[in-house]
């Protein structure tokens, strides 16, 4: 069981990198990972988030839509559960943890329509996980994240001061670096295979 | 006269002068995802212009309607109602478009170009011109996902149109199932399916993208931040520098 679980969260990580393997999420990479101290602040706000909507979605799936057939409505609920836990989590940080409100809260509404949070949701849906499968697979997924964010922002913060042709300049070359990160994460296929299988 | 001038101009602007991957960049993960060959690309292209264009007709309708405060959730709640129509549709109709797209179709609803088109021109435009512009947008959408597959799809696998069949099926029995090139498919360029081709061909269509808009005297497309999120408005992060 645990290294099932570990292969599940090996898998989320490196292999099936979420913004570099399975491109979810690539507006927040593109967007805010130009300095260090965004790219953790929304790598955390997205990992609390995958977390907390797998472990509502799940049980809401489980217990309502499968025993009464609504299985066509998971689009739909899923997205506005996420929305509202979004503006919830916010309005508990807000009222209870100003110091967390105050480092991650702007990136809160960002995530709402962020595809990584729904894409997990529906991914663990579609692999049939469990629970705790499910769980693992949102942090693995939003861990992977955040290593893909820490890893790009000190690539771009290279570029900033690097000599660029004209019409690369900017989002061109922002994106041809993110190839290369993503070769890199080509490195980890087959690991999780050779270790645990 | 000057009527039609307009509507057809919310119409053209979507195909190349604001193209919505190339010029506005929005939606870069289903352009991204979704690549890998035509007859997906296409499949999904034709998704997304489906649910842009009812959308937008739906909020442009009810623009009057919906209060201020709460637009951004009843928008989601239109978009999501019709990409449950589509994933519905394209189950029954073209089972093989359903696997090939995978987690990609119902993650129709978060694609910023349906959400930051319903906020920056449905909210304010009548039916007719929403409806034109969400056709435009989507064409233009279909257009840019056609040359990025294009380019992966012949490089990558050495095939063209592969797979088209199933697409086709939807009118009838057809025999057309693509071009392999011939020293192409012997020797692909896998990396071009993969991942990290994704991202190198989309770099490079956007570089294409800004010398052609400079030689018109045109910006470059710029990636301001959050600038090009359709939540930017309602978010108090507006850039990078947003952190006040």
């Amino acid at each position: 069981m645990t290294k099932e679980l570990l292969a599940v969260l090996l898998t989320a990580i490196l292999t099936q990198n979420f913004i570099l393997c399975r491109f979810l999420g690539i507006c927040p990479f593109l967007g805010v990972s130009k300095k260090f101290d965004t790219a953790i602040g929304m790598s955390v706000a997205v990992i609390l988030v995958m977390v907390l909507a797998t472990a509502v979605c799940y049980p809401i799936n489980q217990y309502v839509l499968v025993p009464k057939d609504l299985e066509y409505l998971q689009t739909i609920v899923f997205i506005l559960v996420i929305a509202s836990l979004v503006q919830l989590v916010e309005i508990i940080l807000r009222k209870y943890l100003k110091s967390l409100y105050n480092a991650l809260g702007i990136y809160l509404p960002l995530i709402t329509t962020n595809c990584a949070v729904l894409g997990v949701v529906l991914l663990n849906i579609g692999n049939n996980y469990n629970f705790i499968t499910s769980i693992v697979n949102s942090l693995g997924g939003g861990v992977g994240f955040m290593i893909a964010m820490i890893m790009f922002s000190g690539v771009r913060e290279r570029l900033e001061t690097s000599d660029i042709p004209r019409f690369l300049r900017g989002l061109p070359i922002t994106l041809i670096a993110a190839a290369l990160t993503s070769c890199s994460f080509l490195g980890f296929s087959g690991i999780v295979d050779n270790i645990f299988r | 006269m000057e009527k039609n001038k307009a509507l057809s101009h919310e119409f053209t602007k979507g195909l190349l002068k604001e193209n919505p991957v190339f010029r506005l960049v929005l939606g870069t993960c289903p352009t991204l995802a979704t690549s890998t060959s035509v007859a997906s690309a296409i499949g999904m292209g034709i998704a997304v212009t489906i649910v842009l264009t009812c959308s937008n007709i739906v909020i442009s309708a009810l623009r009057r309607v919906i209060p201020d405060k709460v637009r951004i959730p009843a928008y989601i709640v239109i978009i999501a109602s019709f990409v449950t129509v589509i994933q519905m549709l394209v189950k029954a109709f073209v089972p093989a478009l359903d696997v090939s797209l995978g987690v990609y179709l119902p993650l129709i609803v978060v694609n910023c170009i349906i959400l930051g088109r319903a906020e920056a021109f449905a909210s304010k435009n009548p039916v007719l011109a929403s409806a034109l512009d969400g056709l435009g947008m989507g064409i233009g959408f279909i257009f840019a996902l056609a040359c990025m597959s294009t380019i992966r799809e012949v490089l990558g696998s050495g095939t063209f149109l592969a797979g088209i069949k199933d697409l086709l099926q939807v009118f009838g029995e057809v025999d057309f199932n693509g071009f392999t090139i011939p020293w192409l498919s012997e020797h692909p360029m896998t990396i071009f399916v993969l991942a990290p081709g994704g991202f190198f061909v989309f770099g490079c269509m956007i570089a294409l993208a800004n010398r052609v808009a400079e030689r018109s005297g045109r910006k470059c497309a710029e990636l301001n931040g959050c600038g090009s999120c359709p939540m930017a408005a309602s978010c108090r992060m507006t850039g990078e520098e947003g952190r006040k």
